[in-house]
């Protein structure tokens, strides 16, 4: 052979640590420079300009002028930014689990071998393709106060429960305020209640989770079989299986799943943006949200971009923190 | 499995249907309805005389919501989107997983790690970015990057990539085929269900966006359908929701007919994502 290939192997089949040829090097890049140029531009240009504005006085019709770390003590003392922090994380810590519980759940509800499989698939799939804005509207219509099919549907059902817990609170001798308040017992106006809007934001991240479980339904259909009878060969009930064949053999899928859900929170913006506007009472005012209306509607580019670093920290620092958790619990095979 | 077992299964199925059908069914089914019986308390279950020409027709022809315009716009926004997210992202799949050349490693650990960044991130920074390219207003943000390569895409090709046996590249290429020749003759044909994949994703992900267009596009005549939708939202007040429902379901239905046409592709685009 007179002529090098760039895939040259020596005879036990490995790549020989052959320099790399110079017509390779200038194809690779050649190849790569649509992203070489991506990066440049809509990565690392970005990122340097969030920095520097991060520290100035910016408001676009302006140059910026340089103020130190005002920005970032500025948001220590604001009071919305502060808000929309808890209320991210509050959003995070309930709807991380709940996601990955519900699509594990109906995963391995969908991978049971019964009638009608593909159709309950397709039916539990198809809404995470609805654009969120337009399951705004519709769940917004669903939840309407006086209006909506839900409160309508919940208040016999209520109405029913809150009479027979108050027969039961006055047959033990509770007192009447407590007896009325169950009598009374109604759907409440959902998300234009403070103590509601959030709840029903976090519930309604279950209706799009479509993807979320046809990632653990290739995950569970990947598990061999083998494993299963012999756990149950070994006596393993049901749940027995759940714990020690089916997660631990899911985990990596989990452990995806965890990643993009960590990521996924911080970007709620559409679902309460749509639905609530942020509040009542600022009570769904989400981290991106307040971004942007730092950003785009107040023009106060400098603590916007201060917001956003701060925002890429928490969410690298938590993606650490899950990939160094992994080596406890996360199982290749 | 024991029958009362699937009896139980088939129970938790239905409710789960119920939860993530229904909002469907009933968004079509106040979009056929007359605005007094949409708003009807108790609800009228089955519209009764359906009122196409009443919500469909008005909200079509309804200067508010010029829905032509914003399908048009969306449908350029998805398919060039769609395009570019092909074309660069295999061009750059193809670099990272067949050609050896000195910085590959850290190009692939700068992708990956860029993927952790989410968009609201650097939107502020971007439209810092996109008015020195003065192209605030302008449709541009919306697909021009695509045409750079998405990382999440060149991932999931540069793995299809990795899978192709390099003896048959190898052949091509002592056959006297350049690089180029490999990628367009054998890598391309070889792998188009996975670019059926990306196009796809990109085209459905593009035509969800809304903090995208809500940030870069400044005119209404430019709005998409998910910003014009919220637009129409705001604007009627939470009146009518039988023309809100109306155009819901206009919005909606494009992506649900793509999706019992390429189901296959769909589902199987989803489940390589998490697996690696």
């Amino acid at each position: 052979m007179s002529r090098g290939t760039p895939f040259t192997t020596n005879r036990a089949g490995r790549r020989t640590a052959e320099p790399v040829r110079w017509g390779d090097q200038a194809a690779g890049m050649l190849f790569a420079a649509p992203y070489l140029a991506g990066v440049a531009i809509f990565l690392i240009l970005p990122l340097g300009m969030a920095v520097y504005y991060s520290f100035c006085h910016y408001t676009m019709l302006q140059p910026p002028i340089w103020t130190g770390l005002q920005n970032y003590i500025g948001l220590l003392h604001d009071q919305s930014f502060r808000t929309a922090l808890i209320n991210t994380i509050v959003y995070a810590a309930a709807s991380l689990p709940l996601t990955l519980v519900m699509s594990l759940g109906l995963a391995i509800l969908l991978n049971c071998p019964i009638r009608g499989q593909a159709v309950y698939r397709t039916i539990i799939f198809l809404p995470s393709l609805v654009p969120l804005v337009a399951a705004g509207v519709i769940w917004g219509w669903l939840l309407n106060s006086d209006k909506g099919l839900v409160s309508y549907l919940l208040a016999p059902v209520l109405h029913t429960a809150g009479g027979l817990l108050a027969a039961a609170a006055s047959w033990a001798g509770a007192g009447r305020d407590t007896v009325t308040a169950l009598q009374r017992l109604a759907p409440p106006v959902w998300l234009a209640d403070p103590h509601w809007a959030m709840p029903v934001i976090i519930f309604l991240g279950l209706w799009s989770i479509g993807q979320t479980v046809v990632i653990f339904l290739a995950g569970l259909q990947d598990i061999p079989h083998e494993l299963y009878e012999a756990a149950e060969l070994d006596g393993a009930g049901a749940l027995q299986r759940l714990r020690h064949v089916t997660l631990p053999m899911l985990s990596p899928v989990i452990f995806f799943n965890l990643i993009m859900g960590i990521i996924g929170s911080w970007q709620v913006f559409d679902l309460p943006y749509v639905m609530t506007q942020g509040g009542p009472d600022k009570s769904t005012l989400f981290y991106s949200m307040y971004v942007f209306s730092a950003g785009m509607e107040q023009l106060r580019m400098g603590p916007a971009c201060a917001m956003a670093m701060v925002q890429l920290f928490i969410i690298l620092l938590l993606t650490a923190l899950a990939f160094w958790s992994a080596k406890r619990w996360v199982h290749y095979t | 499995m024991s029958t009362k077992k699937k009896w139980l299964v088939h129970l938790a199925l239905l409710l789960a249907a119920v939860f993530y059908v229904g909002p469907l069914l009933w968004m079509v089914d106040t979009s056929l309805k007359g605005e007094h019986q949409a708003m009807a308390m108790p609800p009228v279950w089955v519209p009764h005389p359906v009122r196409i020409h009443k919500t469909y027709y008005k909200v079509v022809h309804s200067p508010a919501f010029d829905l032509t315009l914003y399908a048009r716009n969306t449908l350029i926004i998805a398919i060039l989107a769609a395009a570019g997210s092909v074309l660069s992202s295999s061009l750059v799949a193809y670099s990272l997983a067949k050609i050896r050349w000195h910085g590959r490693g850290v190009l692939l650990s700068v992708m990956l790690a860029s993927m952790m960044i989410p968009f609201p991130v650097l939107m502020i920074p971007l439209f810092c970015v996109f008015r020195n390219l003065g192209w605030i207003g302008t449709s541009l943000p919306l697909w021009a990057p695509a045409f750079f390569g998405v990382p999440f895409f060149i991932f999931l090709l540069r793995q299809f990539y990795l899978t192709i046996p390099r003896e048959l590249s190898e052949a091509a290429f002592l056959d006297g085929c350049s690089h180029f020749g490999i990628w367009w003759r054998i890598m391309l044909p070889l792998t188009r269900p996975a670019l059926a994949v990306v196009a796809l994703f990109a085209f459905v992900a593009s035509w969800n966006n809304f903090l995208g267009p809500l940030v870069y596009l400044t005119h209404q005549s430019t709005f998409t359908l998910s910003v014009a939708l919220q637009f129409y939202q705001s604007r009627s007040g939470g009146t009518s929701y039988n023309l809100l429902m109306a155009a819901s379901t206009l919005v909606i239905l494009p992506i649900v007919v793509l999706f019992f046409l390429a189901q296959r592709t769909f589902v199987r685009g989803i489940a390589t994502t998490g697996l690696k």
